[in-house]
């Protein structure tokens, strides 16, 4: 008895003591790859910064942030007005790339990919087409004119700010989604069978023909999985690629806050489904939290950025950067 | 045999013992079947966590912290030191709190007392609990307290999820054991107190280690209460009160990303979960096993 | 018997010593500290069962304190109405609890017999070797981790259950409800199956303990008497161990009820009440586990917390049910 209680305090006691500073962030887990990334990398030349991000979600990211259990948030979709009155210090919203959402599905038969209109995917998501074959899916793809299967919808269980964008632009191009289910990181969907997580999706898409889903770009790819073209606002069918993506952005119509929402954008060859990321930080920092990551964030939108490709996101346009470091110098640290 | 069957019983009755055992047999092998219908899952699952974990078993994966996505080499070192840690915090915590309720429950509850049934409810319910509701109670109960995530935060979040099936079934063991040991003791002139301890706990360590070891292995494996309160740590632990790596939240990480190469670390550990807590159960029982009754 | 257990219980401020009979005349001097261990192990054991109805106290006024915007604003509806709309903030709970209350249902009816034959079969009629081999590969089913649960549901037996076993089932019988509908392979079926492997471990392996104790002596006189292998099973080990294989799968069935990973990876997460088996579902804790991370809005939260505070009601209900049943005519025996 006595051992065993001596040995359960050995176990918890087998701990360091260091003397670096932990810097805390949680939030989104789309750029959580890129992210890791950067603070391996950062760490090379900075060898006492140790950044410790967990991707528990943009809202969990949000709420922790305003919380102040963590130092840093990060989330997909931009705070709301509510959110941001809730924060006693003002928050800073610091874009560091791209992503987009793409929709991959199951279809053995299709050798080519499937395109769709805003209006058709509005559709599907909403129960109303629920054969592969519908006139309006054949008008795009000819290759389905034989294939009566049934769709499968498949979306997200867990809330994901990666529904957030898609139902964003879904609300955009279609009113009647906007009145029936609307927008937000969690919704009460139409139809289908909610997966958990990006790679719960991707599962479920992966093991039943007929299926459709919706995902982060990367997801799709790292499975080498097909997704579909969209149909932008200006009428082109573009694939999503780092470069569609990166077109989505407008740079005169982005706010100085960089609160802005992407989808549907009306630029020529963008990808409709494109959104920013973003870092939240407070305006006012002490010292043992600003000092490392202050330079971290100089750091992340500059030198960061060469690494986004080579993991499949989308660097920031140049012109962004510009604004980008405006806004980081309005940081100060008390 | 059989002569002496025939020589007791008549034929009406030997008819009736024959249909008795033939019952018997056959229950025999429904029990058989029951049993191979719980290891054919078994089995499957555990096949595919070793086929799909085994060949990242390497130096790395024990040494090295995590490494982002495209560098190899990346491994879980401070995952599993947290696990222990986090581990051997709960169990401070739990197995004396567990135990003592379960000595409690067998030795001193009356039946019929109120505050018994009370405590027995209790125990109940608390083991029903999803173990993300006992995390968010912790997250407002000590981690908005103390303003970060930590290892005694996660610590004390899984000690609650062991206490119900400690308390359980060491209560269950205890009150099995019959009356004249406790009687025996009593009768040489111990003190009661003594006579528990010494005699009723002492001599019941091994089945009662079963119910340590389940949960253990319980709370080696959950995630949800740990998202909360020990968050999880990218590197080497730096104090009890900072956050903490553990293993099922690394696994949990890897196995939502899109990359292979995590994927991969995910199983491999989980699989290393698995040996872990086998050895542990193996250990605990070896050490145990002339202590049987 | 009976009477001196209640003797023992009545006397634990005072040690029974051998010599009690004439103690006012020879008192051992320095031998006994005249009941202060007694006093202090006694007290001390029942502080820490406090602590537990404390702490369990502290959860639910937690919660009920968490959850109150949320029975603010809906009321009675969250029973009544079945809609589960964080954009539209409305909700209520009907399929939810439908999808917790039929999937452990499937889970403990699936579990309780094939977890006792196990452990009958290990305790019984296995020979050594084989029994520690075979309870040793029974916990292991207990220690994976959840997660890995969900994953190989996803990759193993939902396909498993989508290409062979549902239509078969949908096939021959079809007349039934339960068997009727659109096969996806995630669902109802899949999540009672899955959690009816994850608790067959921790039942079996409480029982297996429950099962070795019941004395020799028992067992022996059955055999004696004529009974065979499997009527001294029944009557000498499961009759005498009601009480123990209750309390099992109650502690299985609490699992069961609380599980969250691994249903969420293969219920579908459907917000719907279907009758059929193949139909996905949702259940209480994996829509807290699902929604809790990123919900922001204040009445989204206390909804998810309601729903916590609802899973503690139902679990507490349903214990409460379990003992009535099964203990109304049995008294407290320390032995048979």
């Amino acid at each position: 008895m006595k051992k065993i209680l001596f040995s359960c305090l050995l176990f918890s006691f087998s701990c360091f003591a260091y003397s670096t500073t932990l810097i805390n962030g949680a939030g989104a887990t789309f750029p959580y790859p890129l992210y890791s990334k950067w603070f391996a990398e950062y760490q090379k030349t900075h060898s006492q910064v140790h950044i410790n991000y967990q991707s528990i979600g943009s809202g969990g990211g949000i709420r922790q942030f305003l919380e102040k259990t963590v130092d840093f948030g990060a989330t997909d979709l931009p705070m709301t007005d509510e959110q941001l009155k809730k924060s006693s210090t003002t928050v800073l919203h610091i874009p560091t790339t791209i992503g987009a959402v793409v929709l991959s599905y199951l279809l053995p038969s299709m050798h080519e990919p499937l395109k769709l209109t805003p209006q058709t995917l509005a559709s599907i998501f909403l129960g109303k087409i629920t054969k592969w074959n519908d006139p309006a899916l054949v008008a795009l793809n000819p290759g389905l004119k034989n294939l009566s299967q049934d769709i499968l919808v498949v979306h997200r269980a867990d809330g994901s700010g990666t529904t957030g964008v898609f139902t964003d632009y879904l609300s955009k191009v279609s009113s009647e989604w906007k009145s029936k289910a609307g927008s937000g990181t969690a919704i009460h969907w139409p139809t289908g069978l909610g997966g958990k997580g990006n790679e719960g999706v991707m599962g479920l898409i992966k093991q039943t023909p007929g299926s459709i889903g919706y995902v982060e770009l990367i997801y799709a790819k790292m499975n080498k999985h097909p997704y579909a073209w969209l149909q932008n606002k200006s009428g082109q069918i573009v694939e999503p690629t780092l470069q569609s993506v990166a077109a989505a952005v407008d740079i005169s119509s982005i706010p100085a806050d960089f609160r802005v929402s992407l989808t549907d954008s009306p630029q020529k060859s963008a990808y409709p489904l494109s959104s920013f990321t973003y870092l939240l930080v407070n305006q006012t920092m002490d010292k043992t939290r600003g000092e490392p990551l202050l330079p971290f964030l100089r750091w992340s939108i500059n030198e960061g950025q060469s690494f986004a490709e080579a993991l499949s996101y989308t660097k920031l346009p140049k012109e962004l950067i510009q604004k980008i470091t405006a806004k980081i110098n309005e940081i100060r640290i008390k | 045999m059989k002569d002496q069957a025939n020589f007791w019983m008549s034929k009406q009755e030997q008819r009736h013992y024959q249909i008795r055992k033939s019952y018997s047999y056959g229950m025999h092998t429904a029990l058989v079947v029951a049993t191979l219908l719980v290891l054919a899952p078994l089995c499957s699952i555990l096949g595919y966590v070793i086929f799909k974990g085994a060949p990242g078993f390497n130096l790395d994966f024990f040494t090295q912290l995590p490494k982002p996505v495209g560098e190899s080499g990346g491994g879980m070192a401070n995952a599993i030191l947290g696990s222990f840690t986090l581990i051997g915090l709960a169990a401070l915590v739990g197995i004396p709190w567990g135990l003592g309720v379960g000595l409690y429950l067998s030795e001193y509850g009356k039946q019929r007392s109120l505050f018994t049934n009370i405590v027995r409810f209790s125990i109940d319910t608390l083991a029903s609990l999803p173990s993300i509701i006992i995390g968010l109670f912790i997250y407002a109960a000590v981690v908005r307290s103390m303003g970060r995530f930590s290892a005694i935060a996660g610590g004390l979040a899984l000690s609650l999820l062991m206490v119900p099936i400690i308390a359980r079934t060491s209560e269950e063991l205890l009150s099995m054991i019959p009356m004249h040991t406790r009687e025996a003791g009593l009768a040489l002139g111990l003190p009661r107190w003594k006579v528990i301890l010494w005699i009723i706990l002492k001599g019941s360590l091994a089945p009662l280690s079963t119910g340590v070891i389940l949960a253990l292995a319980r709370i080696a494996g959950e995630t949800a209460p740990l998202l909360f309160t020990a968050f999880n740590n990218q590197y080497w632990q730096s104090g009890l009160d900072q956050p903490i790596a553990s293993i099922p939240a690394q696994i949990f990480n890897y196995a939502t990303s899109p990359f292979d190469d995590w994927h991969n670390q995910a199983w491999t550990a989980a699989f290393l979960l698995v040996i872990i807590v086998m050895l542990l159960n193996l250990t605990t029982k070896f050490i145990l096993r002339t202590r049987r009754a | 018997m009976k009477s001196e257990s209640n003797d023992l219980n009545q006397t634990i401020d005072e040690p029974i010593t051998a010599v009690s009979i004439d103690s006012k005349k020879h008192q051992p001097a320095g031998l006994y500290l005249h009941g202060y261990g007694d006093f202090i192990f006694a007290n001390l054991l029942r502080l820490f069962a406090l602590a537990l109805v404390l702490m369990l106290a502290a959860i639910g006024f937690f919660l009920y304190h968490a959850a109150r915007p949320s029975i603010a604003a809906s009321g009675l509806n969250f029973f009544i109405e079945n809609d589960w709309d964080p954009i539209k903030e409305r909700f209520g709970i009907p399929a939810v609890l439908y999808g917790t209350l039929v999937s452990s249902f499937i889970a403990i009816m699936l579990a309780s017999p094939l977890s006792i034959g196990v452990a009958l079969f290990i305790t019984q009629i296995a020979p050594r070797s084989i029994s520690t081999l075979l309870s040793s590969l029974v916990e292991m089913l207990a220690i994976i981790p959840s997660v890995v649960y969900g994953l190989w549901g996803i990759f193993v037996l939902a396909p498993w259950l989508r290409e062979t076993v549902e239509p078969f089932l949908g096939h021959y019988l079809g007349f039934i409800p339960l068997f009727q509908g659109p096969i996806s392979g995630v669902g109802m079926l899949t999540a009672g199956l899955i959690l009816a492997i994850m608790i067959t471990p921790t039942i079996s392996s409480i029982l297996r303990e429950v099962f070795l104790a019941v004395p020799a002596a028992h067992k022996e006189s059955a055999l004696a008497l004529g009974f065979t292998r499997w009527e001294m099973m029944s009557y000498a080990i499961l009759k005498s161990c009601k009480k123990g294989i209750a309390g099992a799968v109650i502690l299985g069935m609490g699992r069961a009820l609380g599980e969250t990973m691994a249903v969420t990876m293969v219920i579908g997460n459907k917000n719907e009440i279907s009758a059929s088996l193949f139909a996905p579902a949702t259940t209480m804790a994996s829509i807290i586990a699902n929604e809790y991370s990123e919900a922001t809005d204040d009445i989204h939260l206390a909804a998810l917390i309601e729903v916590g505070l609802i899973l503690l009601a139902v679990t507490f209900i349903i214990n409460t049910l379990a003992r009535l049943l099964i203990f109304r005519n049995q008294s407290r025996s320390h032995n048979k």
